[in-house]
């Protein structure tokens, strides 16, 4: 039986089609319409998979613009579908962290894959994948550069504020005062980790541990990460990026299974 | 007896000189990007338009972000017994003052001495100071000066729904490209800076009579938005209320003097 899943976030939209493995996935730019993202990632993700739309018995839809979807069958919370989505790829996840572009959550599961704690942030940039855009376009990078170029970061400077806003004051100062961008990018990345440091802990995280959403491609963050949480951060053999889409389609396989096919 | 109050804010300086009882000059400007600068800079204003010499001055306090860096400061004071002092100087029944600043916002509650009785200010969270209202001017290409002139038009505020500065950015680009009015954006945001600054104050439980000073007050839009959000009236202080803590410090300079 195919399935899929599409998750369309505030920034990107992302879909993925199943039979039990992975037939095709997609990631594109969000579009200004969230129905059109939505067509747009899942005709892409059905091309690579050689299918079309009929092919699809079920879909779940997800993310910051899941109710808008028109052609799934069922939508389900982020949270629900990032926790299930990691736990497929790898079964001894127990807690994700979910950088998206304008949110941050942190999930612990059992080993069913049930949330029992979550943590989300919502209301402020810092900690969030914004946080990382804004300072990428003050240093002039693009955010992979960011994070590649905090590895080369020979003595790391600190920042004392946690409001976007006032952080990038702080940067300009940096910057002005001709301090090297690799120290500055591994200030900024500290300052994402340490953020999201705070979510983590407030679902008290459990091994093993792994990222999903886009930040988790930023090293820098990442080995951050590690360091606030002192543990290490399982990698996910898949991007990164599609797992909230994965979680949504493995609902819908457990769905279609059930027989519950509208 | 001469005096002087010099208060070095994040993007403005003041001075402010007294004689007796008498405030005989009071200067703002945009802040240098040493503080120091800024200093020497206002107060030579302030010292020209009194007609001065700073060898006139007996005594200087100074306040504000900058205040270990006023060279010819005497002493310095916390900006919010400054503040209270300046504003009980101006209007004895104050109770409250409320300051916005650019980086910044306060409550203070005084006694009837002058005296703070509790405060509360955040500085962490951008959402809830001056600079607010400043990115969001950016943003709609408006001066931060004209805001307040802007929102008297408005018919129907708008009501915007993130707190966060970087959010609340990019839900104002999407209002201005869905061709709202503008008035009703500005009006908006008013509301929204004034809920948070309202919240604030309500820590400290209200008491009257209210006065807001800082460079945000002088935005009439902002001045009636406040009122609403406390749910009481805002008392008009007759002079620049950007100059309250600088006057402050002058009082605290002469106090300094008679003792």
């Amino acid at each position: 039986m195919i399935v899929a899943g599409c998750d369309v976030g505030s920034l990107t939209a992302k879909a993925v089609i199943m039979n039990g493995s992975i037939l095709g996935h997609a990631v594109i730019k969000a579009k200004s319409k969230p129905e059109e993202s939505a067509a747009d990632v899942m005709n892409l993700a059905l091309e690579k998979a050689g299918l079309k739309m009929d092919d699809i018995s079920f879909c779940v839809g997800t993310g910051y613009g899941r109710s808008k979807i028109p052609f799934v069958n069922l939508a389900v919370s982020e949270i629900a579908c990032h926790g299930k989505g990691a736990q497929w790829i790898m079964p001894s996840v127990r807690t994700v962290i979910d950088i998206g572009g304008q949110d941050c959550k942190a999930m612990r599961m059992d080993k069913d894959g049930n949330v029992l704690k979550f943590s989300t942030n919502d209301k402020c940039a810092a900690g969030t994948g914004r946080f990382l855009e804004v300072m990428a376009k003050l240093l002039g990078v693009s955010l992979d550069e960011l994070g590649i170029i905090s590895e080369n970061a020979k003595d790391p400077l600190s920042l004392s504020s946690t409001c976007t806003v006032w952080v990038q004051a702080e940067v300009i100062h940096h910057l002005n005062s001709q301090k090297p961008i690799a120290d500055i990018a591994a200030a900024i990345n500290r300052a994402m980790a340490i953020r999201v440091g705070i979510l983590a802990n407030q679902v008290s995280a459990e091994k093993d541990i792994c990222m999903s959403g886009g930040v988790a491609k930023n090293r820098g963050v990442v080995s951050h990460l590690e360091k606030v949480l002192g543990v290490k951060i399982k990698k996910l053999k898949y991007d990164p990026q599609i797992v909230g889409a994965l979680g949504a389609a493995v609902i819908a396989g457990e769905k279609a299974k059930g027989g519950n096919v509208s | 007896m001469i005096v002087a109050g010099c208060d070095i804010g994040s993007l403005t300086a003041k001075a402010v000189i007294m004689k007796g009882d008498e405030m005989v000059a009071a200067q703002v400007m945009r802040a240098k990007s040493h503080p120091e600068e800024s200093a020497r800079e206002v107060m030579g204003k302030a010292l020209e338009q009194a007609g001065l010499i700073m060898d006139e001055i007996s005594f200087c306090v100074g306040t504000g972000y900058g205040r270990a860096s006023i060279p010819f400061a005497k002493m310095v004071e916390s900006e919010i017994a400054c503040h209270g002092k300046g504003a009980q100087w101006q209007m004895p029944s104050v109770r409250m003052v409320i300051d916005i600043g650019g980086q910044d916002a306060k409550a203070i509650r005084l006694d009837d001495q002058a005296n703070v009785i509790r405060y509360v200010y955040n500085d962490k969270c951008a959402s809830g100071t001056g600079r607010f209202l400043e990115v969001m001017a950016d943003a709609l290409n408006i001066e931060l000066g004209q805001m307040g002139t802007v929102s008297l038009s408005s018919q129907n505020p708008i009501s915007i729904s993130n707190q966060c500065v970087i959010f609340a950015e990019t839900e104002i680009v999407s209002l201005i490209n869905e061709g709202k009015n503008i008035a009703d954006i500005v009006s908006g945001l008013h509301h929204a800076l004034a809920h948070r600054v309202a919240a604030l104050a309500k820590g400290i439980e209200l008491q009257e009579d209210i006065v807001m000073t800082g460079g945000v007050a002088k935005n009439e839009g902002m001045f009636t938005a406040l009122e609403k959000a406390l749910g009481r009236k805002i008392k008009n202080i007759d002079r620049d209320p950007q100059i309250n803590g600088a006057l402050g410090a002058a009082i605290f300079a002469a106090e300094k003097l008679r003792n």
